[in-house]
């Protein structure tokens, strides 16, 4: 499971952009991941902040 | 609010913005934006190039907040090669005030005509078949449907328009820069330069140094996706700091992502057009994406018109969009996008050459075409697989 530390995202969207599933949701400064994640990680790897991780 | 519109554009950036202000003076057009404030986060380094801006907008002082003669390009070891404001890609001339810009935008297109709504974000589409006929809003805890006739998704880099469509949208690592930036101050910039650093301090991509005013400016970079491994975007942005700019103070954080990959596919769907960052209209070399989201808003605002006028939302109009653009930037992407897949696997030694083969020239009478010429020609092997290109 992939998850969001807060005290870190920065809401900007890229991870969103590169997820293959369309999984990651981005409202104003909430990010939430759905159950079709399959944890790929390609968000972990791309987030600028470090904000996302496997858990 | 009307019940039902001509055209809805999604996202309230440049390219939004200005597809709803070309719409609007000839059809009922709303423009909606999921943030509560346009133009607030920045996710810019705020550089664009004077001769574009100027092309679609008459540059307002407010919007300014520094006027650049040239760039400054420098190679890992410290050479620098100087040129001049409209052969850098286009990026730099005037380092704007993103907030400012924006909303002035929004305001354009609401001054002829358009309904704005923010805090409105989309939540799917209304379909009919394989026809787009109008979205579905979140607005203030409220679900609404509002059916029209075009949508213009300006969505930006995060985009889910397209993807609801069945358009592909999602970036590989590779095409994409993660990037983070700090607005600081107690720097010290050349105040008429935008500089940009090559190597290794920021892999696969580069790093910035805009100046807005007097010792303060955007200081950051953006590392490829795909060579981020364990270190982050900011990771490299602190060490690039403690570098260049080690008495700075940070007064703001900016990250984002931008797109440095093909155009998307396809931007048109029956009903649906994609501009900007959500068609991944940002050039692969510099990242930047203002002006292309200008031209393509404003190329997907007429052929709207063009629709409604006709009462035809079919693929086959809508189409003039995608040749409008392709005939207006789309070979430029494809030309850049081929040498940033180049240059992104130049080692710091390679980069060094090159910085190295145009010291001394005057390269401000030369193109962006001549300038990768000269070095080409100076770097024959190198740079082999370029040839073609020019």
């Amino acid at each position: 499971m992939i998850r969001v530390n807060i005290d870190k995202c920065g809401h900007c969207g890229a991870c969103v952009s590169v997820c293959p599933t369309n999984s990651i949701t981005l409202v104003e400064s909430c990010l939430s991941i759905g159950d079709t994640c399959t944890t790929c990680e390609t968000c972990v790897a791309v987030c600028p902040v470090g904000a996302l991780m496997v858990s | 609010m009307k019940d039902s519109y001509d055209v809805i554009v999604v996202g309230a950036g440049p390219a939004g913005s200005f597809a709803a202000a070309t719409a609007a003076a000839e059809c009922d057009a709303l423009l909606i934006e999921k943030r509560q404030e346009i133009g607030d986060p920045v996710r810019c380094a705020e550089g664009i190039s004077k001769l574009g801006l100027s092309k679609f907008l008459q540059p307002q002082t407010k919007w300014i907040a520094n006027e650049v003669a040239g760039a400054r390009i420098f190679a890992p070891d410290g050479t620098k090669i100087e040129v001049s404001g409209e052969l850098a890609g286009g990026e730099v001339g005037y380092v704007l005030e993103r907030k400012i810009f924006d909303r002035d935008l929004a305001k354009n297109a609401a001054r002829a005509g358009a309904d704005l709504l923010v805090r409105a974000r989309a939540t799917g589409l209304i379909t009919d078949h394989d026809t787009i006929k109008g979205v579905k809003v979140q607005h203030l805890g409220e679900a609404l449907e509002i059916p029209a006739s075009v949508v213009i998704a300006a969505d930006g880099v995060e985009s889910q328009v397209g993807r609801w469509a069945g358009i592909n949208t999602t970036l590989k690592p590779k095409d994409i820069e993660s990037c983070a930036q700090y607005y600081m101050t107690n720097v010290d910039l050349l105040e008429d330069s935008c500089d940009f650093y090559l190597g290794s301090e920021a892999p696969g991509g580069y790093g910035w140094a805009f100046p807005k005013e007097h010792k303060a400016g955007n200081i950051g970079l953006g590392v490829l996706g795909s060579r981020l491994d364990g270190r982050r975007s900011i990771d490299y942005l602190d060490a690039f700091v403690e570098r260049h700019f080690p008495s700075g103070q940070r007064i703001e954080l900016n990250v984002g992502g931008a797109p440095v990959s093909n155009a998307v596919s396809t931007t048109v769907k029956p009903g649906l057009m994609l501009v900007g960052d959500a068609a991944h209209h940002t050039d692969p070399i510099t990242g930047g994406g203002i002006i292309n989201a200008l031209e393509g808003g404003k190329l997907a605002g007429e052929v709207a018109k063009e629709a409604v006028r006709l009462q035809d939302f079919s693929l086959q109009v809508l189409q003039r969009y995608e040749s409008a653009w392709r005939a207006s930037f789309g070979k430029t992407l494809d030309r850049n996008y081929r040498i940033k897949e180049f240059f992104v696997k130049l080692s710091d030694e390679d980069l060094n050459k090159l910085v190295h083969s145009l010291e001394g020239l005057t390269i401000e009478e030369m193109s962006v075409s001549g300038l990768m010429r000269r070095v080409i020609s100076r770097n024959p092997r190198l740079l082999m697989g370029l040839r073609h290109l020019f």
